[in-house]
């Protein structure tokens, strides 16, 4: 076992673009699913 | 009789230790209830690899041939190329009832934020051990068991072992973990703000077209993942569908519960004297920790962030239930709320959260694979 705190800032750009990563991508699931509920829900008329 | 001799001279203290870890893993899924259709296998399979020249594992012989043991041939089989956490996923997908969140989609974005603790932990991580093995420890975090699994091996992490333990009583520890974090960076202010909750309608074709339209979405963003998605929500298709009942039923009871006991049963060929008993396995579970309460705090952090631009306040406290761990989680945060007041009723928003936690999970596993593989 090695101990190297520089890896630590070394790494963070991971966590950077990770968490971005994430929620980029739920953003879109989430436009989506917001689209399918629109598209697939009957209007109703009364 | 000489024979006999010789393999009770062959026990160590190493062995003895493990026994008492076996026993522990035993005791927490009987005494506790704590996972038991995985505790229970994972410790008496501990039992049955830490017997001198057990014949559960392979033994080199001193012929130099190899004698197979049954628990290594079903790692082989199941756990070295994912078969088995791949097939498990199938079984949760069927389990797994995505309306709450297809009813309020918004509520998806708690369980993306509540993955930061799993990239603080990859950086925390990368400090001790190499990058693969780091972000194998990472993803603990994500409250996963398969999803840890499959990241581990596919990163051919050395600490198989000590993750899935990690991993499996972490998850089972949520009701103790995520309280007093969750209680820490809330004000009693915040814990009684009520959400009223308006059951909106989700159309049978959402439904179906909900887990082919996320497994093609994360299939392109991470590839790597597209396997653990895939049978996640391959899963969920056999539930919603509504013309595979028998096969829905069979997934989520049968098919899980079945497969449930190999994962145990072979996860432990993992967890030999010499593999398990090293300072690294002690860091590991200290990183896994850290990995559950930065999870929580991340989601928590991120309603309070969203609080400051909204005119309709969030309960801060539904943003921990953003972890994978189903439905502790949620129910965790459910009853954090009506401890603090009786007629605040949280339990769809903290579920609809816990629900997109493991959708969110398996694409963090997703990004770490590509990442680093």
């Amino acid at each position: 076992m090695k101990f190297n705190p520089m890896a630590f800032i070394d790494n963070l750009y991971y966590m950077l673009v990770g968490m971005a990563g994430i929620l980029i991508v739920i953003g879109v699931i989430i436009l989506i699913t917001m689209f399918l509920n629109k598209a697939t829900t009957p209007k109703n008329n009364s | 009789m000489e024979i006999l001799y010789e393999n009770v001279l062959q026990l160590s203290w190493q062995h003895v230790v493990m026994w008492l870890i076996g026993g522990i893993l035993i005791y927490l899924a009987i005494k506790k209830e704590m996972e038991p259709t995985l505790l229970l296998p994972l410790g008496f399979g501990t039992l049955l690899v830490n017997l001198p020249l057990s014949g559960a594992i392979n033994q080199v012989l001193a012929d130099g041939s190899v004698q197979e043991g049954a628990l290594s041939t079903l790692f082989e089989a199941g756990i070295s190329n994912e078969l088995f956490p791949l097939i498990l996923f199938i079984g949760i997908g069927a389990m797994i009832d995505f309306s709450p969140i297809l009813s309020n989609p918004k509520l998806m974005i708690f369980g993306g934020a509540a993955q930061f603790g799993i990239f603080l932990t990859l950086c925390l991580a990368s400090m001790f051990f190499d990058i693969n093995d780091a972000a194998s420890i990472a993803i603990i975090g994500a409250a996963d068991g398969p999803t840890s699994i499959v990241v581990a091996q596919k990163l051919q992490s050395k600490y198989l072992g000590a993750i899935m333990v990690a991993a499996y009583s972490y998850m089972a520890l949520v009701p103790i973990i995520q309280p007093p974090v969750i209680k820490l960076l809330t004000t009693k202010k915040e814990r009684l703000i009520r959400m009223p909750y308006a059951q909106r309608p989700v159309s049978k074709l959402t439904k179906i077209l909900f887990p082919i339209i996320i497994t093609l979405v994360a299939g392109i963003v991470a590839p790597a993942s597209v396997s653990l998605i895939g049978f996640l929500m391959f899963g969920n298709l056999i539930r919603e569908c509504g013309v595979l009942n028998s096969l829905s039923e069979t997934a989520q009871k049968v098919l899980a519960n079945l497969i449930t006991i190999f994962l145990g049963i072979t996860i432990a060929s993992q967890m030999q004297a010499e593999s398990f008993l090293r300072p690294e396995t002690l860091l590991i579970l200290g990183l896994g920790l850290v990995a559950f309460i930065f999870d929580t705090a991340g989601g928590v952090l991120f309603a309070k962030f969203l609080n400051l631009f909204m005119k309709q306040k969030i309960n801060p406290m539904i943003g921990a239930a953003g972890i994978s761990a189903f439905p502790m989680s949620g129910r965790v945060v459910h009853k954090m709320g009506l401890k603090e007041d009786p007629q605040n009723f949280l339990l769809m928003h903290s579920i609809g959260v816990n629900v997109s936690g493991q959708i969110a999970s398996v694409i963090a596993g997703g990004l770490i694979l590509n990442f680093f593989m």
